[in-house]
């Protein structure tokens, strides 16, 4: 009887915290979650309805004209293929580059193996600030790019194309420490068998040990995406081309030219967004092993 | 043994054949910019037409540039509110979705979903939050009587705002970090103290505190070192206004290099801030060392 009590007492207040964790983390989740639903329905809005006061939550109809609105004013659709463009060629180069480092350096041993690695790693904590003028000048001197001579004067080189931004950033020192971590934890006895019969190392890599990498692969690629997509300060140095802008500097200038057009505004933050949610949602594990991996590794 | 020598020869040219494309880009875009930005902070390069030593003189300049030492002063502000309250929001929300249900992952991805968002992006979504009379967060603070700021434009909100905005977007990560630390500390501890009569508050004080020092630490130097370089949610929401309230120092930095094209002070500036970086970078490094061996 008393033992039953207790117990119905300790049950009783299990289930009151489990409803008040419920309460709790549905208002932070609600809480986080606010803006985006707050941009989607102002996108949707009509134009008296995003201005109305007290807040009108629900439109009453439903409108896409704010979409249209955004990508007539401005060339969106442009700046939308120039980012993914720029984004896949990013995933596409670190992804390819990265994984042969470091692959040489989990798995080849030559003389200037750790030392060269060491120097790699190290830059890594060289910031970007410090670059970013010499990087625009190098850029503007490569010779015979772009209008130059020999000794890389006279035009503007490779400013305002899109290698500005591929080239720097093709082979992320990120990339390279993160697949040789990798290549590190997979065995060496399939390249000593692989050897013997007579396999090429090129092939030893490709055929044999990239496979394997594929999760590896999968995070990186989407942090690179994600990197690529998002950028806006480097592509605003060196794209000054209005048909090369990308879409994060196309939402800027909208919202920077266009302050009260809060409906084509909302609607083309949310386009910005859209191709990242769309891979988190068919991707999602690989996104949080990458931040533990971020997380732990610093 | 002469097979074997010559395997290994093979092997390492194939091996430096492997990294010639990284080491390349990587002497072309950060060995040789490093040592420019070195060389050009001594000079008065324009881009146009002059690239002249003229010594210390950037330096010099830089020593007595108020604006220069304002913006230090603004992330200074920013950090010492941003980082508290990011270990602190961060390490909750951690403690709360730290256990195992359907519902907890849905919590979890919402909480995570703001990270995902461009700095561009999310400025852009927050401006109209901020939007001082049909905005979400003055609409929200009218329901209790309260006539909000206009956040954007007063000297003393402007900088709260971004520090709002940066907040919303790396709540999620860090959580998920926090999560991940939560994970490494070991059940007997808690089981052992549960023993010894120890309630949830003193579990958190003397075993989870104290178990994720390392994880908190990590967190911090690196909201630091994204402090120093905030830009893009200063250019997006204020333009580094009002009165340079949220001028950072890369956006000083990005104005004084290309718009105004003087990029040997420029450079002299970038080379103060990189110093400063560079500091938490190195704190940051040996404790990730300290952690796990990675050479």
């Amino acid at each position: 009887m008393h033992t039953a009590s207790i117990q119905s007492y300790a049950r009783r207040k299990r289930a009151l915290g489990t409803v008040l964790f419920y309460i709790v983390a549905s208002i932070i989740s609600l809480a986080m979650f606010l803006p985006f639903l707050w941009s989607l329905l102002t996108s949707l809005k009509p134009d008296d309805e995003i201005f109305a006061l007290p807040i009108k939550w629900l439109p009453s109809q439903f409108t896409l004209e704010h979409y249209r609105d955004a990508f007539t004013t401005v060339p969106f659709f442009k700046y939308f293929g120039n980012s993914l463009y720029l984004a896949v060629m990013g995933v596409v180069t670190n992804l390819f580059f990265g994984s042969l480092s470091g692959y040489a350096f989990a798995k080849l041993s030559f003389k200037l193996n750790k030392p060269l690695f060491r120097v790699l790693l190290a830059a890594m904590m060289i910031p970007g600030v410090v670059t970013m003028i010499p990087s625009f000048y190098v850029l503007m001197h490569i010779p015979f790019i772009g209008g130059n001579d020999w000794l890389g004067n006279g035009g503007h080189g490779l400013v305002n194309s899109f290698w500005a931004i591929i080239l720097p950033g093709a082979s992320g020192t990120f990339a390279v420490f993160f697949m040789r971590q990798f290549f590190l934890t997979l065995p060496n006895d399939m390249m000593e068998v692989a050897r013997i019969e007579g396999a090429g190392e090129f092939r030893i890599f490709w055929q044999i040990y990239l496979p394997l990498t594929k999760p590896a692969l999968a995070t990186l690629g989407i942090f690179t995406f994600q990197a690529g997509w998002n950028a806006f300060l480097w592509p605003m140095i060196v794209l000054n081309d209005p048909a090369k802008h990308t879409i994060q500097m196309g939402l800027q200038a909208f919202s920077y030219n266009y302050q009260t057009d809060f409906g084509p505004m909302m609607a083309g933050a949310l386009v910005a967004i859209l191709p990242i949610l769309i891979l988190f949602v068919l991707l999602q594990k690989y996104f949080v092993q990458g931040i533990a991996f971020s997380g732990v590794k610093g | 043994m002469f097979r074997s020598r010559n395997l290994h020869g093979h092997q390492a040219r194939m091996a430096y054949l492997f990294i010639t494309p990284t080491l390349l880009l990587f002497g072309i875009f950060t060995v040789i910019p490093v040592f420019m930005a070195f060389y050009l902070s001594f000079t008065n390069y324009d881009v146009l037409s002059r690239m002249d030593w003229v010594g210390f003189s950037n330096y010099k300049k830089l020593v007595g540039d108020s604006l220069l030492w304002q913006t230090f002063l603004n992330v200074f502000y920013y950090t010492i509110v941003f980082v508290p309250l990011n270990i602190l929001l961060s390490l909750l929300i951690a403690l709360l979705l730290n256990r195992a249900s359907r519902a907890v992952k849905l919590f979890r991805t919402l909480n995570y979903l703001p990270t995902l968002t461009s700095a561009v992006a999310a400025a852009t979504v927050w401006i109209w939050v901020l939007h001082p009379e049909y905005g979400l967060l003055n609409g929200f603070l009218g329901y209790f009587g309260v006539t909000g700021p206009a956040w954007l434009s007063e000297t003393s909100t402007a900088m709260l705002s971004i520090i709002m905005v940066t907040l919303w977007q790396s709540l999620g990560s860090n959580m998920i970090i926090y999560l991940a630390g939560l994970q490494g500390v070991p059940d007997y501890l808690y089981e052992s103290s549960k023993l010894d009569g120890a309630n949830a508050f003193h579990r958190f004080r003397y075993i989870t505190w104290p178990q994720l020092r390392p994880t908190t630490f990590l967190v911090s130097t690196m909201s630091i070192i994204g402090a120093l370089q905030l830009f893009d949610q200063a250019f997006v929401l204020t333009q580094g206004g009002p009165a340079n309230a949220t001028k950072t120092p890369v956006y000083l930095i990005y104005q004084q290099g290309f718009n105004q094209l003087d990029m040997g002070y420029a450079s002299a500036q970038a080379f103060v801030l990189a110093l400063c970086i560079l500091a938490f970078s190195l704190i940051n490094m040996k404790l990730s060392r300290a952690e796990e061996p990675i050479v």
